[in-house]
Formats: C-alpha cells, sequence, structure tokens
C-alpha cells in the first residue's frame, strides 16, 4: 500500500483530525487557568460525580429487581441513594447552567458545548421521568396518570404512553441513559476541545 | 431508620403556598432556594488556594 494509498484511508484521516483538535495534553490536562479558582466552577464536575453515582446504584438496581428495593433494607438505602444522587445531579446541574448562563458560556465558538449541555438536560428530565413512573407504587401510578394527560395534550401520548410500564422502564433503564452518558462524554470533550470559558473581564487577555 | 423517619413525617398531606397564579410545594421551594443561596454562595466564598495559584501566575 503506497503513502497516498495510507494518507486516503478514514481510519488515518480521522486520527489525524481527532489528534489535531484533541492532544492528549487537552484531553488530560495538568493546569487549568487562574479564573478557574471559583467555586462556580466546582458544579460541572459535581453532576459529572452525581451522574456515576446515579449510573452506579442503578446498575444495582436492575441487577436486583423491584422485590429488592421495596422489601429490604439494602434494597431500600440503595433506592434511596439512587433517588438522592439524582437530586444532587440536578441540583448540581442547575447551578452549573445557571453559572454558565450568566457567564455567557457559549461565547469563543462554544455554541456546540453550550448546546450539548442543553440536549443533556433535556435529556436528563425525561430520564427523571421515567424514573418517576418505574419506582412500581403508588407514587409511580398517581406521576404516570397526571404525565399522560400533559403528553397527551401535545400528541406524545402515541409514541411515548407513560402508563406503558415495559415502555417507560426500558427508556428508563436503556435508551436514556445510554443518551445521557454519550451527551454528557460528547459536553465534556466539547469542554476539553475548547477550553473552560474564561471570565468576561478575562476574556480580552485569553483570546 | 425509623429514628430518622419520624425527624419529617412524609406520609402526610403535601404542603403549598398559593399566591395568586403562582402555586409551588414547600419541598420544591426549600430545593429551589437551596440553589439561589449555592449559587451566591459559590460566587462571592473564596476558593482554597486562588491566592497561591495567582502568585504563580
Amino acid at each position: 500500500m503506497s503513502i497516498t494509498e495510507i494518507e486516503r484511508q478514514w481510519t488515518t484521516r480521522l486520527r489525524k483530525r481527532v489528534e489535531g483538535k484533541l492532544p492528549p495534553e487537552k484531553l488530560l490536562p495538568d493546569t487549568q487557568p487562574a479564573y478557574v479558582s471559583s467555586w462556580i466552577y466546582v458544579f460541572g464536575v459535581a453532576t459529572l460525580a452525581a451522574l456515576i453515582v446515579v449510573i452506579g446504584t442503578g446498575v444495582i438496581l436492575a441487577i436486583r429487581g423491584p422485590l429488592w428495593w421495596h422489601q429490604s433494607f439494602i434494597g431500600h438505602f440503595v433506592n434511596s441513594l439512587h433517588l438522592w444522587s439524582v437530586e444532587i445531579f440536578f441540583f448540581s446541574m442547575i447551578v452549573h447552567l445557571w453559572g454558565k448562563f450568566f457567564m455567557g458560556a457559549w461565547r469563543g465558538g462554544r455554541t456546540f458545548t453550550w448546546m450539548t449541555g442543553v440536549v443533556t438536560f433535556i435529556a436528563s428530565i425525561v430520564t427523571g421521568l421515567t424514573g418517576y413512573v418505574s419506582q412500581t407504587n403508588f407514587d409511580s401510578q398517581w406521576i404516570s396518570t397526571q404525565a399522560k394527560d400533559g403528553i397527551n395534550a401535545t400528541g406524545g401520548g402515541a409514541f411515548f404512553n407513560v402508563l406503558n410500564f415495559g415502555q417507560m422502564l426500558m427508556w428508563h433503564i436503556v435508551i436514556l441513559p445510554i443518551a445521557a452518558v454519550l451527551l454528557t462524554a460528547l459536553h465534556v470533550l466539547m469542554v476539553r476541545v475548547k477550553g473552560v470559558v474564561p471570565p468576561y473581564e478575562d476574556e480580552a487577555k485569553v483570546a | 431508620m425509623s429514628l430518622l423517619g419520624s425527624i419529617i413525617n412524609l406520609d402526610g398531606y403535601g404542603h403549598y403556598l398559593h399566591w395568586h397564579f403562582i402555586l409551588v410545594s414547600v419541598g420544591n421551594l426549600v430545593v429551589v432556594s437551596l440553589m439561589v443561596v449555592t449559587f451566591v454562595a459559590a460566587l462571592l466564598l473564596p476558593f482554597p488556594g486562588k491566592s497561591r495559584r495567582k502568585e504563580n501566575r
């Protein structure tokens, strides 16, 4: 195979593109800019940490099943860990969102980073809803019967039926977690590619 | 567990605040207030090691 042929291979082109956009020192940096030394920059990674606990406890709940999480002491505990890590996940994500909104975090060619965050937020809300209706208790019955009216009003009920437990559980434990994790990974990669957004007063110095 | 559960009784009716068209449960209001407090604190509280990092810059 000639050098030209190797250069034209999609694997070579993709590798060179990735190496150019995201060299190892950018992917796993040793230092961060001085303006990152603020509590407001902590909430992105706090959201990420909460997501790891959400996924971990969710895997355990999926393995053991509803009887375990309703009836055993450890099941109650893991179920609570799942709930409270979700609470911390959303809490941190909202504070992260406020911080980035008032920072204008879409500046400096970071539109895609901002938009992946927006889509991840929406996907997380749907994951939360499907989780609430998959609890198999009176709470989930109440939420699903209330939610169906809202979703039917949008016309979405034909495709997304909150009273269909099997469909909701599959969305909650398969489709949406995969989407949320992939979107989060893409979001974090975009932060690495473009760097953390500087405050307005530091923008001139950074640019 | 029962001791922890007895601190806040979650089996009763929910408490809501209603003002004109605004209807919010006390639980949601507490969480939103905590988020606002955390946001303001994150902006105002000094970050550990910040002065040292500035010296190194």
